[in-house]
């Protein structure tokens, strides 16, 4: 990658004005309709969900250290994972990459001005906070121990906890969700600049075009789902309640309806910026362009068809889960495809190891185990044995930390000197990735293991023959708590102290780095008319090393 | 940027043209409503779910019901769909703002109407008969617990529909005054069009919500 670091020193000075300094003040953040400055809102505001619900996880990793629990009674406990979870999931995860670079970088990447509709984005951002605002207060003031999961009759009869607060702070960020997805559906529709066709579009934004197909058609789900239970907890008309005649496991039907989906926002958005990681720093053509963007599509259509695999233990009926179980084998197949599409695009490419590049690398491996020991929860048979244990919460950890949170973190370091117009230390971050990759398994291998011998998960205690395995995923914790620390400091200081990134640090292909870093307001000056098809890394190299071998000619 | 420079009115800086921004208010819209079918029709298979589980019951409760004013206010919500149409099409032909507005003031009329029965001659009276669950609720007779859970969702479902109907006043309101602003031609009436899809689409809520409250269930030889 010597091209990209003789580019950086190249680099022209900061634009005078852009983005961030073109207005000052408290009100023209809280009044922006800039989507740019809102992406950076849902970056400072749910890197402060994320923090909570981190220390949530630390505590109750502490906790386990001993098998009779350290710190906590087992109601406390309870409450800590369920903090952890409902924080994590509704007000970390699932607006993660969408909120935050998706909302920065879809007109960028499309060649638009701003989305479609930017008094909607902004009021998403507040829908977004007074959620939050009401999940922190029914957390701060004393706590739900439901799990992220409500579910009933536990959550509508008997948990004496915060509830309801909790669950309307789900419903409404969950409007939230929609309008985001509403928002992002119709930009990428109606706001492509010309030349901007469907198969020209970055990987990025297929994968968030079919995230926002499931935020628009699965948040009004649970919306009401949970609606229904906080209409049953406050008047106690036996909708859930099987004594008169409430059926429990409709509310499971209805949760995961929308809840698996979910999962899928969650891990969509990573796929689409691991396209983007693989293809920058291996300087080639993504490998079947189509295959991987009409995976995404049919992820997200399979996910509608797969909830029951949530319920193979509850008492649904055996066809049922048969039929669940094969369909959600399905959802191999798309994942697979994006799999090894990203392997054959390394194969033979340019392979630099930069900050996100170690991210996207670990990404796929850690994705990969998440998805295959899937597989082993959609077997009905192993699924009896492993429901309920720690297999499960390593599994979609797998998924969730391993697959989002590491494509999250690529994503933000690969665009950082986009966003900020300053680089960061790359050696810092690279340490630190490989800090999280190394942290991440050991928290998470063990639990594995445990689930596998029978350790059922959200006990707030556990039989000694558990601990060592337990000792280990708590130390594993504590280094994948300080990989996470050590990024906020050096890009908070890079912000001042970064040297000047210029337009394309990365040497990188797409339409946002064409303009300057920090973007200006308006983000073109003039609408960019688009000539070829994404991820022409081919011709770059072939600028830059005509002579080199394997370098095809353009 | 010369679509910049013209202005015309209505028009938000992040589009290049005047079609490119009608195009996305429509579809933004249709997405919206596909968000609503999915947010009622979770509510709709609770309904059906619970209505099969517990089948007499429910029949029992649909009968609390009135018809008479049920299909009143199917009949005044369809007259709305009409007015709210005639508003957008006189608006579209060029029609004057005057006659808009009566459109526009006869459909919010209408609406109100709706809420007017709603309020007046159902949920008051299934007050005063102890029939709403968990605000005032007379166990005893043919108050069984079946009862009760269709009388919950009844409300449930009603009450969401009446709170798009709010919604939808206040929208209407939000119009009339933009057309008495003459912000509205034969060549941009976006918003017109648009609110008349909500408008339409809560229409459509109760033609779905009138026979399964209200009809079905034994009250009719062969229902």
């Amino acid at each position: 990658m010597s091209t990209a670091i003789r580019d950086l020193h190249d680099a022209p000075a900061e634009p005078a004005v852009n983005y961030l300094n073109a207005s000052y003040g408290i009100k023209s953040w809280l009044l922006t309709l800039d989507h740019k400055r809102i992406g950076l809102l849902y970056l400072a505001s749910i890197t402060v969900m994320f923090v909570v619900g981190g220390v949530a996880a630390t505590l109750m990793r502490m906790h386990l250290v001993e098998p009779q629990g350290a710190l906590f009674e087992p109601e406390t406990y309870n409450k800590m994972f369920s903090t952890h979870g409902i924080i994590m999931v509704f007000f970390f995860l699932v607006p993660s990459i969408p909120a935050t670079l998706g909302n920065f970088l879809i007109p960028l990447m499309i060649g638009a001005r701003d989305v479609a509709f930017p008094k909607l984005n902004l009021m998403s951002w507040y829908i977004f906070i007074t959620g939050a605002a009401l999940a922190l207060y029914g957390t701060i003031s004393g706590g739900v121990d439901t799990g992220w999961t409500f579910y009933p009759p536990y959550s509508s009869l008997y948990s004496e906890t915060h509830v309801v607060a909790v669950a309307l702070g789900v419903f409404v960020a969950g409007f939230s969700s929609i309008l985001t997805g509403l928002n992002f559906i119709v930009t990428i529709h109606k706001m492509r600049a010309p030349g901007m066709t469907w198969f020209r579009l970055p990987l990025f934004i297929w994968a968030l075009y079919a995230t926002s197909l499931i935020f628009v058609l699965g948040t009004p789900v649970i919306a009401i789902t949970v609606f229904l239970l906080g209409l049953e907890r406050l008047l106690h008309v036996g909708i859930f309640d099987p004594a008169v005649g409430g059926d429990p496991l409709l509310f499971q039907h209805m949760f995961w309806f929308y809840s698996h989906p979910a999962v899928y926002i969650m891990i969509l958005p990573g796929m689409g910026v691991i396209s983007e990681l693989v293809t920058a720093f291996s300087r080639k053509k993504i490998f079947g362009y189509s295959f991987v963007a009409f995976s995404s599509l049919s992820i997200a259509v399979i996910s509608f068809i797969v909830w029951g695999h949530h319920m193979f233990v509850t008492g649904q009926a055996i066809y049922a889960g048969l039929v669940f179980s094969v369909l959600s084998f399905l959802v191999a197949i798309p994942s697979a495809v994006k799999v090894f599409n990203w392997t054959a695009t390394l194969y033979r490419g340019s392979i630099s190891y930069e900050a996100p590049m170690l991210y996207a690398l670990g990404f796929i491996g850690l994705f990969t185990i998440g998805g295959l020991t899937g597989l082993f929860l959609a077997s009905l048979a192993t699924d009896v044995h492993l429901n309920g244990t720690y297999f499960i919460v390593a599994h979609f950890h797998y998924i969730m930390v391993g697959g989002a949170v590491m494509a999250y973190l690529g994503g933000i370091h690969f665009w950082w000197p986009k966003i900020s117009g300053r680089m960061y230390p790359d050696m810092w971050a690279r340490i630190s990735a490989a800090i999280i990759f190394l942290g991440f398994n050991l928290t998470f291998f063990p639990q594995f293991m445990l689930g596998y011998l029978g350790m059922p998960r959200r006990y707030a205690v556990y039989p000694a023959e558990f601990q060592v395995l337990n000792v280990l995923s708590s130390a594993g914790a504590s280094i994948l708590g300080i990989g996470y620390v050590i990024p906020l400091f050096y890009l908070a200081w890079s912000m001042r102290y970064g040297p000047v990134a210029g337009p394309n640090p990365w040497n990188a292909k797409g339409l946002e780095w064409t303009i300057p870093s920090p973007p200006p307001t308006e983000n073109f000056e003039e609408v960019p008319i688009v000539t070829e098809e994404a991820y022409n890394y081919p011709a770059i190299e072939a600028h830059h090393y005509p002579d080199a071998p394997g370098v095809a000619r353009v | 940027m010369a679509a910049h420079s013209v202005h015309p009115p209505g028009f938000a800086h992040q589009f290049e043209t005047v079609e490119q921004q009608r195009e996305a208010g429509h579809l933004g819209m249709w997405i919206f409503l596909a968000t609503e079918i999915l947010f009622f029709g979770g509510m709709f298979t609770a309904y059906i779910v619970y209505r099969a589980l517990h089948l007499s019951s429910f029949i029992l409760g649909s009968h609390q019901l009135v018809v008479k004013f049920g299909a009143m206010n199917t009949a005044v919500l369809i007259c709305s769909s009409l007015t709210m149409a005639l508003a957008i099409r006189t608006a579209q032909t060029g029609g004057s703002k005057g006659v808009v507005i009566v459109w526009l003031l006869l459909t919010m009329a209408l609406g109100a109407a709706f809420l007017g029965i709603k309020l007046r001659y159902e949920w008051y009276r299934d007050y005063m008969e102890g029939l709403i669950p968990g605000v005032a609720w007379l166990s005893g007779g043919t108050h069984t617990p079946g009862v009760k859970m269709f009388m919950c969702f009844y409300f449930f479902m009603t009450g969401l529909h009446a709170l798009h109907m709010v919604v939808g006043l206040g929208i209407l309101t939000v119009l009339v005054i933009m057309t008495v602003r003459n912000r509205f031609s034969a060549e941009y009436y976006s918003p017109l069009e648009i609110s008349g899809l909500y408008w339409h689409f809560v229409d459509i809520v109760w033609i779905f919500l009138f026979p399964l409250l209200y009809l079905i269930g034994g009250r009719y030889p062969g229902s």
